[in-house]
């Protein structure tokens, strides 16, 4: 049986993608496991791995085609296998009589020659207006439906279409408003663990006021709407509390250096690798801080992966690291630096997505002193760390220089309240304060 | 009230205003001594005498030329072309004199005249007679075009037609002369032009039609109702010009969906017209585009069947709603 390669939802707001590039062509065997494409979302490159092993059957998506999420991109089967020919049908047959609209009559007769078009029934323009959404099709949406949106303040892009070819129609955006007025606040649509996410660090997208001289707009890339959406909705829906720390990092420096005088530059520790460690331990004893909020409850992701905010030239994306409660500290430094170098060109797989329970951002690095950040929904918690500085403090009664990072936790109310929060953050800097208890 | 015919209220229309009005007379082929090809004017030539329901040639442009001369004299003429397919052969007197001596006469001379004629297919009559040119008769400024689908509305346009200063083109379906239904006897019982009338009321779809369309849209409607739980609106616009756009808009704006039903071929048809008109006037309410159910691209086929499939059904009808959800 062939196997279908599909277009894969790389978080939960990402509805298309773009086939950037074959690395397989058709004949071409494949393992499990092994990347055949490459693809391109609203914020990232991102490696796509076969399912399944087997020979390429057929090839669908072309290069450069945008294409709806869970369609059928390629075919994975034993070679000489049949596949389904033509496209990969989007819509199924639907099932009462409604039918594309006809589209006779679109075509003028030839001048002289109508009786022959009689005898043919003319189905060629049939069809081409009701393909749905193929190839970079901007958002169907009728007429109606956007005014009662934009009326409404919903976010169209958040909505699916039931109407004919996906279209957006009046009873999807009254579903959505019977939706939202029966559960104040709304909630992040959630329904995978898989969120993707813009890191909460953006400052708010400034909008191009149109002014008399030299103005201008420049239109939004989709990483600048994706961001736009994602922390708009955080601000809108999740009710944030923040709570900062000053955390003594003056014995964590020390414990860096000397693990990093054993290993060679590329295993290196950083500080913000101590950071993630810390943040794995908290979180493994304080759960409801990887918890995501829903009508129905708290949801508990399977295992713990974090998120690390990554300035790309772009804009910001979110990167998981997988995993990370399982893993020490020389696996995170190991992960997290191939993590980044894969983001920074462009080729993160599929999973690690924006499909972490929480984020660590880190503007440390451009002197930053506090950075209270936005969470990256649906997760329940961020946190913002700043720069590590030498600051004057009293121990032991003596005005002493010590290493001080202020780090701010920001956490959607709906799921801990304040006092949780700041048993977390406690755990945090006691991690980080006694650093041994990273080593393991 | 009375059940009448569709052709017995045509015919009480032209009794009443022929005698209300002496100014009123009948020329057409073959309406006097044979009562007319769809017998509406049966009997009238006993009652009105031959200088009031006259015979004429077999020559359509000398009848409709004649009617307006009359008309310019004072008198207020109705002509019968036979079928609408003939009235081609009177275009340019119709199309050049009737609809424009009020303009290239600076309003000095106008022209009273009723110009009635049948239309339609699906009566196999073949290619050449099976015409539905309501939308070709709309669509040049100066006439009036009138066209019922029920016999009141049959009866209170034709009488309305009369007492008009302007020539009115007034179509008649021929599947529409033998359908009966309630007409009321009062002589000034008028229907005024430019009145679109809800015949039926719905509240998922707006479907429109005119003269012979409308009952494929009403049974449409029933179809829907029964089978799909979609219930229709079903307008009958009853005059193309004065076109009564605004309440087809108001309905669209309840139900957000809209189907055109004609008779006449989907390009460059009437149809296309109301589909426009609604997209400038209720477009922020419409849930999906316009839809057209019209007849095929092709010259009427003679053949029953290949008929029947040429014209619009019902069942093309409560596709089109379909598709819409």
């Amino acid at each position: 049986m062939a196997y279908e390669v599909t277009m894969p939802q790389m978080g939960a707001d990402m509805t298309e993608g773009t086939l950037v590039r074959w690395l397989k062509k058709v004949g071409d065997r494949v393992e499990k496991g092994e990347v055949i494409a490459e693809i391109e979302t609203d914020k990232a490159n991102v490696e796509l791995e076969a399912f399944h092993s087997g020979t390429v059957l057929a090839l669908i998506a072309e290069e450069g085609q945008v294409v709806p999420v869970g369609e059928v991109i390629a075919y994975l089967g034993e070679p000489g296998e049949e596949v389904p020919t033509g496209k990969a049908p989007s819509v199924a047959a639907a099932p009462s009589r409604r039918r594309a609209p006809s589209t006779d009559g679109g075509a003028a007769p030839a001048a002289g020659a109508p009786a022959a078009e009689a005898a043919a029934p003319s189905a060629p323009a049939a069809g081409a207006m009701e393909a749905p959404s193929a190839a970079g099709e901007r958002l169907r949406v009728s007429p109606v439906a956007r005014r009662l949106a934009e009326e409404a303040g919903i976010d169209l892009s958040t909505l699916r279409g039931t109407g004919p070819g996906g279209r957006i129609v009046r009873r999807d955006v009254e579903e959505a408003i019977r939706a939202r007025q029966a559960a104040p606040p709304p909630t992040a649509p959630a329904p995978t663990p898989a969120a993707a996410g813009a890191p909460p660090t953006a400052t708010p997208a400034a909008e191009a006021v149109p002014t008399p001289a030299g103005a201008r707009t420049e239109p939004l890339t989709r990483i600048r709407q994706a961001i736009a959406r994602r922390m708009t909705q955080s601000k809108r829906e999740q009710p944030h509390y923040y709570l900062t720390l000053d955390i003594d990092m003056t014995e964590a420096l020390a414990f860096r250096e000397a693990l990093n005088a054993t290993v060679p530059q590329d295993q290196r520790v950083t500080i913000n690798d101590l950071i993630v460690k810390a943040c794995a331990i908290a979180l493994q004893r304080h759960p409801k801080f990887t918890a995501s909020y829903s009508e129905e409850g708290l949801r508990y992701p399977s295992q713990i992966n974090i998120d690390l905010g990554i300035a790309l030239e772009e804009g910001l994306i979110a990167a998981s690291l997988l995993d990370v409660g399982n893993k020490t500290l020389g696996r995170i430094a190991a992960e997290s630096k191939a993590l980044i170098e894969r983001a920074r060109g462009g080729r993160l797989r599929a999973e690690e997505y924006g499909s972490g329970c929480f984020t660590v951002t880190n503007l440390g690095a451009y002197g930053v002193e506090t950075l209270i950040g936005i969470i990256n929904p649906p997760q329940a918690a961020i946190l913002g760390v700043g720069s590590v500085m030498p600051k004057p403090v009293v121990r032991d009664g003596q005005v002493v220089v010590r290493q001080i990072m202020k780090v701010a936790l920001s956490a959607d109310h709906r799921v801990t309240d304040g006092a949780e929060g700041a048993r977390f953050l406690k755990e945090i800097q006691s991690l980080l304060e006694n650093p041994a208890s990273l080593a393991l | 009230m009375a059940v009448l015919r569709m052709r017995d209220a045509l015919r009480e229309a032209l009794r009443e205003e022929m005698r209300r009005n002496p100014k009123i007379f009948l020329m057409g082929e073959d309406i006097g001594k044979y009562g007319g090809s769809y017998a509406v004017t049966a009997g009238l030539l006993e009652e009105f005498g031959e200088e009031r329901v006259r015979d004429t040639p077999i020559a359509e442009s000398v009848i409709v030329g004649a009617g307006i001369g009359a008309a310019m004299a004072g008198y207020h003429p109705m002509v019968e072309l036979m079928t609408i397919n003939f009235s081609f052969l009177a275009l340019d007197q119709i199309v050049n004199n009737a609809a424009k001596l009020l303009y290239m006469s600076n309003g000095q001379i106008n022209v009273p005249l009723v110009i009635r004629m049948a239309s339609g297919g699906g009566s196999q009559l073949g290619a050449t007679h099976s015409h539905s040119l309501e939308g070709l008769y709309a669509h040049f400024p100066g006439l009036k075009v009138v066209c019922p689908a029920f016999p009141a509305d049959a009866k209170g346009l034709l009488k309305r037609a009369f007492r008009d200063q302007n020539t009115v083109i007034f179509i008649e379906h021929t599947a529409n002369y033998g359908l009966r239904g309630e007409v009321p006897d009062d002589p000034d019982f008028l229907i005024e032009f430019g009145q679109a009338n809800i015949v039926r009321e719905g509240r998922d779809v707006t479907i429109v039609g005119y003269s012979g369309s409308v009952h494929q849209a009403l049974r449409a409607a029933e179809i829907l109702a029964e089978q799909e739980e979609v219930e229709a609106e079903v307008i009958d616009l009853r005059t193309l010009r004065p076109l009564d756009i605004a309440t087809v808009v108001e309905s669209v704006k309840k139900t957000n969906r809209c189907v055109v039903v004609e008779d006449d071929w989907k390009f460059g048809g009437f149809a296309g017209e109301i589909a426009a008109l609604v997209m400038e006037h209720a477009f922020d309410w419409l849930d999906a585009p316009v839809a057209r159910v019209c007849s095929k691209d092709v010259p009427m086929p003679y053949n029953r069947t290949l008929e029947y499939a040429a014209l619009p059904s019902e069942e093309d009808v409560v596709d089109a709603v379909l598709a819409m959800f």
